[in-house]
């Protein structure tokens, strides 16, 4: 009787830290949504107001106006497909290469894979910045996806998922007279759908929060990303607050639109591809 | 004999196309720069090109009677122990609530708000912290006023900042590594917990003898990753203290916004290097350290 009653405060208790931690989670959100319907005079107002007393969405048209994000978020948008179909087609295909092939060269290659995985870009970013100067590539969108086009890590977790594809399926494949690069796009392509997707995801997120490089090889306003775009405009806007969550709301609509529409998907894809690469 | 070998040739070929252009972009955009970051660390350089010339290690030498990379290098330091202890401290303490079996049905929830600052990119994150810790009209303030504290220049003052943004990246990573120590706990047989219990185990015992050593892959994998990480934090100290009293980046000097300004803004690209090689010591020595242990427990 004793046990059960502990038990059952125990998981009080635990509901109340975690109702806690999660208002703490998602307060921020909150706040900048309530600063960015506020108008200016109620912004800088003491105490700070939870309800805003006249609410107006005259931050977001004038965020609109002063920065193009439309065009930010579109140029997003292009380098993180490129980057996402790109890290899908080099992973999978030597992932899979990885995986069930025997060859010359092949451990001394996954080694060397595998030493520089772990390497940040924040390590090498300057003889890469070197490199795409000589390549004329500054201010370019080839230059900003350049460094993204390929992820180690992506190669593991693919050929982790593709190792588990029974053999015998393959060499049946062979003896019907199916040739390699047949075998990847119609047996392993398919089967390894899910991972796939929690690799694009993965993908999705890392070139979405791409910064440093971008501000490094990005000058021209017409060229930045949504993250890059964001600070520029923070930068001439500091103390107008609701127009600078105004922005930030921008920025971050459309991904937690997505994030709410695939929620399972999404922290399922992170998660494993993180904890698997 | 001879079909054999061709068929053999055959699988070669395919391994070794397959795997040009991954090798390609992989040799180009990071084999070939990280070995060129060592040897511009031994250059006096300039994107001009005008002036370069070989100068062995005195980059290196100056790096360390130089004020500013000293304290980039502890402040990063300092940084790292923090939100690296912090974070995993508090992922697990979350995630061994989640995994209580009577948490079942609402775990999914949590889950989904925990998560929320993970998949959101770190700049708005970074923007609208700032205007939570604006000295005058922060949110922070104004809670902490409710309980009489006076109110604090959060990001005015180094030593206060360095601990603002330890919390800001603490809030924004900590659903990411509790996911993951979650999928953890839930590989662990039930078994064992089941013995523990036949044995006559409680709470604290169980979590010491069994979660714990049965969950030690996991959790040397997210140190070394958050360490990595932490050490390579950038954006947020950029966002929110780079404009602050028009003293850019003087106040919280990490290490990467240290090898930024000199790379980018001073153009000493030999002497950013060095830096840059420093910062890659650090994180060789943790992979090597990740990879020991690992080894080890296969």
């Amino acid at each position: 009787m004793k046990n059960i009653r502990w038990g059952s405060l125990k998981i009080i208790i635990m509901h109340i830290v975690l109702i806690l931690g999660g208002i703490a989670m998602i307060l921020p959100f909150v706040w900048m949504f309530v600063t960015s319907i506020k108008p200016s005079t109620e912004v800088l107002s003491w105490p700070p107001s939870f309800i805003p007393k006249s609410p107006t969405w005259e931050n977001y048209r004038t965020v609109l106006r002063e920065a193009p994000f439309g065009r930010y978020f579109l140029n997003t948008l292009l380098v993180s497909t490129i980057s996402a179909l790109s890290i899908l087609f080099t992973s999978s295909l030597s992932g899979f290469i990885f995986a069930k092939y025997k060859f010359p060269g092949r451990s001394v290659l996954f080694l060397v894979l595998l030493a520089t995985a772990m390497i940040p870009l924040e390590c090498y970013m300057i003889s890469l910045y070197l490199l795409i100067n000589r390549f004329g590539w500054i201010n370019t969108y080839q230059g900003v996806v350049a460094p993204i086009l390929v992820m180690a890590f992506g190669v593991f977790f693919m050929r982790q998922n593709i190792l588990s594809v029974p053999n015998e399926l393959l060499d049946a494949a062979r003896i019907d007279g199916c040739s390699e690069w047949r075998i990847y796009t119609t047996i392993i392509l398919p089967l390894s759908r899910s991972a796939l997707g929690a690799l694009a995801i993965f993908a999705y997120m890392q070139a979405w929060s791409f910064f440093i490089w971008p501000l490094i090889v990005i000058n021209e306003r017409d060229l930045y990303t949504m993250e890059l775009g964001l600070t520029m405009f923070q930068k001439r806007f500091t103390v107008d607050y609701g127009l600078i969550s105004a922005g930030s709301m921008i920025a971050v609509l459309p991904i937690l639109v997505i994030f709410l529409i695939l929620r399972r998907n999404i922290i399922e894809g992170i998660t494993l591809t993180g904890l698997k690469g | 004999m001879n079909k054999k070998r061709s068929r053999l040739n055959n699988f070669y070929l395919f391994c070794y196309i397959g795997l040009l252009p991954t090798v390609l972009l992989y040799f180009i955009f990071r084999i070939i720069p990280i070995v060129d970051t060592f040897r511009l660390s031994f250059y006096s350089w300039s994107v001009l090109g005008v002036g370069n010339k070989f100068i062995g290690l005195e980059n290196y030498f100056k790096l360390f009677s130089d004020k500013l990379f000293i304290t980039s290098l502890v402040n990063t330091t300092l940084f790292a122990i923090l939100v690296v202890s912090f974070s995993v401290a508090i992922s697990l303490a979350l995630a061994i609530m989640l995994n209580n079996k009577r948490m079942e049905r609402f775990s999914p929830i949590y889950e989904l708000i925990y998560f929320l600052p993970v998949v959101t990119p770190m700049v708005p994150v970074a923007v609208m912290w700032k205007w939570i810790y604006d000295p005058q009209y922060g949110l922070l303030n104004y809670f902490l006023s409710l309980f009489g504290i006076s109110p604090k220049a959060w990001l005015v003052y180094p030593e206060l900042a360095l601990y603002a943004i330890v919390i800001m990246s603490v809030w924004k990573i900590v659903g990411y590594y509790m996911m993951i120590f979650l999928v953890g706990l839930k590989n662990i047989s039930k078994e064992y917990y089941e013995a523990a219990l036949i044995d006559g185990a409680v709470g604290w015992q169980v979590f010491r003898y069994i979660t714990l050593p049965l969950l030690r892959p996991i959790v040397l994998y997210v140190l070394v990753v958050a360490t990595i990480q932490a050490f390579n934090v950038f954006t947020q100290v950029y966002v929110m203290t780079s404009d602050i009293q028009g003293a850019p980046g003087r106040l919280v000097r990490v290490l990467v916004y240290d090898i930024y300004e000199n790379g980018f803004r001073y153009f000493k690209m030999g002497y950013a290097s060095a830096e840059a090689v420093i910062l890659l010591l650090i994180v060789l020595v943790l992979t090597v350290f990740e990879f020991r242990v690992m080894g080890k427990e296969d």
